[in-house]
């Protein structure tokens, strides 16, 4: 049996392995590495979840740290990947988009459209999403969506410690700008990671069980959510098939496709509310293309259109959990 | 300073001025036909700055322009005649025809693009000097920005970065006058006269300069360039000069004094002050200037017949280069 890390060590030790294997592989943001321009040791954070901890000592080069100016240190990513190297932008949490999202948005998505193919820009922008720490509306949110509607950005949303170091691999390898979207209740998740460099191509979905009677599509933390709701479903004699897509643009679209054909019900579960977002998204392609294959309505369980809120019972009612997702799936069997 | 110009040097740098202005004005004509699509910016009038500057680099060292960007593509190197296509929105344009006048980027020729938001180079080019830094390969980045680029915060930051990081970095800035329509006078009070004041309470050296005299941008660009290239760090070199047209073409100028770019045409032209003391020292002949001025208006003149005649790009083109894959 593989050894068992935490899903954070599996994120460090797949930029670790970027950074030995390639050498135009930089790192830079907000104390990723940490205590710069004091007289103590450098490395002090390493990120402030400690994500990047012990990096800087082997690459002290290529781990920068930036003043708190996230327009000009995103931006100063994509440019340095503009320019042949393969920078990692630490955007410290998602909900910080807002601060620099022309860099991505209208910069590193667009340029190669706009210069007709000729330009590559391999940035990799990693950033936290997700609620249930209490840490209120600016520092919880889940906006991925934002970003896989934009052409040109891919958007990567690992749910376990595997997933994370072949998906992120994947990410620093690839030609295009990535988003990878790291759910901080998942960085102490153990699981199990071979210590070997690998990677796991972007654009297909992991399906994490099979059952005959519902799809459930869900990101992230919502695939423990809908595990276990299944759990308790098939104590019922309720089959789930449970689909991870891990990346949302590109979308493996056949995956999710080919079990509804076979279950003919959907349940999409998602940490970001269902206006103009990933869940809608899924229901709709669905609704387009396989209406003749659907025994009941498509069903969403998402949060509120509100705001992450602060105080701890409401947060908990607003993320999704698996009584919520266990009624929307019998829903779809009435 | 012009001593040290060599006279291969001095026409290089002339008929790159000469380019930009026959081209701007050019584009001017044809737009008023209504045959070119899109928004175009002209740059005519500004000729002295991306040339005084792009005459010390090389195609290792990397650009990042605005929305008035012929000016540096041509300066830096980019291909006239498939400009000019690209403004067509043709198949031969630099950009195949995706990019239109506002995106024109030639990576090769360490273009970077021309850029249709307001103060995004300085951090892209702020990238370009770190991958420099990194390489330890001497090139340098420079980023070009008008005085409305000068207030955002996109700007303040990558001042900050790049003295935090000491980066072989110069931010060019063309103080025109406008903001489109809004004075400098308004929308820069803070700092004082000059806008270079306020680079300096960032830290680095800050200079102004005549922007319209070729001579003084290409000696404080030629000392900053070194600087930076030694491991110096960033430069700021503010450029005063003149747009002759709107912001954009069909700009109908109200907020300009009567005459002032009839004045500045005749009195303050950046290649007329270029000719004038070239000549003057004995440097080059009035006749070598003509020559050049002959040749460019007939490679204008192609380019422009060229693009006409061009292809549409492709239908399958709305399609390709989103992702390199996906």
């Amino acid at each position: 049996m593989a050894r068992k890390i935490m899903f954070k060590d599996a994120i460090n030790e797949a930029i670790c392995l970027e950074m030995a294997r390639d050498e135009s592989v930089i790192l830079l943001g907000l104390d990723v590495a940490g205590a710069a321009g004091t007289d103590q040791e450098r490395d002090a954070w390493g990120g402030v979840l400690g994500v990047t901890k012990g990096i800087y000592p082997k690459f002290p080069d290529r781990v920068i740290d930036t003043p708190i100016s996230e327009s000009a240190y995103i931006g100063a990513a994509v440019g340095a990947s503009a320019c042949g190297m393969r920078a990692i932008g630490e955007l410290m949490f998602s909900d910080f988009l807002g601060v620099c999202f022309d860099q991505l948005y209208n910069q590193a998505a667009k340029f190669r459209y706009m210069f007709g193919g000729k330009a590559v820009t391999p940035v990799t922008i990693r950033t936290m999403i997700g609620a249930g720490f209490s840490a209120a509306a600016q520092h919880s949110q889940s906006p991925y969506s934002m970003f896989a509607h934009v052409p040109g950005l891919k958007s990567i949303i690992p749910s376990n410690p595997y997933d994370a170091k072949g998906l992120l691999a994947a990410c620093i390898q690839d030609d295009d700008p990535c988003v990878f979207f790291e759910h901080k209740a998942l960085y102490t998740m153990k699981g199990e990671v071979p210590e070997e460099h690998y990677t796991i191509p972007l654009g297909k979905a992991n399906v994490v069980q099979e059952g005959k009677d519902v799809t459930i599509v869900a990101l992230a933390r919502m695939v423990q959510v809908a595990t276990q709701a299944a759990k308790a479903l098939a104590k019922e004699g309720i089959e789930c098939t449970i689909i991870d897509p891990r990346t949302i643009s590109p979308l493996d679209k056949d995956t999710i496709f080919s079990s509804v054909e076979k279950t003919g019900r959907l349940v999409v579960v998602d940490e970001d509310n269902d206006r103009c977002g990933f869940a809608t998204d899924i229901v709709g392609m669905v609704a387009q293309d396989l209406f003749r294959s659907l025994k009941a309505a498509p069903q969403m369980v998402t949060p509120p259109f509100v705001p992450v809120p602060f105080a701890a019972n409401l947060e908990a009612e607003y993320i999704p959990n698996a009584a919520k997702v266990q009624a929307a799936v019998r829903k779809t069997l009435e | 300073m012009k001593a040290q110009l060599s006279k291969e040097d001095l026409l290089r740098a002339y008929r790159k001025m000469r380019e930009i202005r026959e081209f701007e004005d050019r584009v001017h004509v044809e737009f008023a036909k209504g045959t070119l699509p899109g928004f175009v910016h002209l740059y005519s009038g500004e000729e002295a700055v991306a040339v005084g500057v792009c005459e010390h680099l090389n195609d290792l060292d990397r650009i990042a322009s605005t929305h008035r960007g012929h000016g540096h593509c041509i300066a830096k190197g980019v291909d006239l005649v498939g400009m000019m296509a690209e403004i067509y929105g043709k198949q031969t344009g630099t950009c195949g025809g995706k990019g239109g006048s506002m995106h024109i980027a030639d990576l090769d020729k360490g273009m970077m693009g021309a850029n249709g938001i307001v103060g995004a180079g300085p951090p892209l080019v702020a990238g370009a000097a770190l991958a420099s830094k990194l390489r330890k390969d001497g090139s340098v980045g420079v980023v070009f920005f008008g005085d409305g680029a000068s207030n955002q915060g996109t700007n303040f930051e990558s001042m900050n970065l790049a003295v935090t990081l000491e980066l072989p970095m110069i931010f060019v800035l063309e103080n025109n006058g406008y903001a489109e329509s809004t004075s400098v006078k308004y929308s820069a009070k803070v700092g004082s006269e000059n806008i270079a004041d306020r680079a300096r309470g960032f830290g680095m050296p800050a200079v102004t300069v005549d922007g319209n005299d070729f001579f003084a941008v290409y000696e404080a660009a030629g000392e900053a360039i070194e600087r930076a290239r030694k491991g110096g760090g960033p430069t700021f070199l503010e450029c005063k000069t003149l747009r002759y047209y709107g912001h954009f073409e069909g700009d109908a100028q109200t907020y300009r004094p009567k005459d002032e770019v009839k004045n500045a045409r005749a009195n303050n032209c950046p290649l007329k002050r270029f000719a004038a003391a070239a000549v003057e020292a004995g440097l080059v002949e009035a006749a070598e200037l003509e020559a050049i001025d002959k040749d460019v208006l007939a490679l204008v003149e192609k380019a422009v017949k060229e693009a006409e005649a061009a292809p549409q790009p492709d239908m399958s083109a709305l399609l390709t280069d989103v992702y390199v894959s996906y």
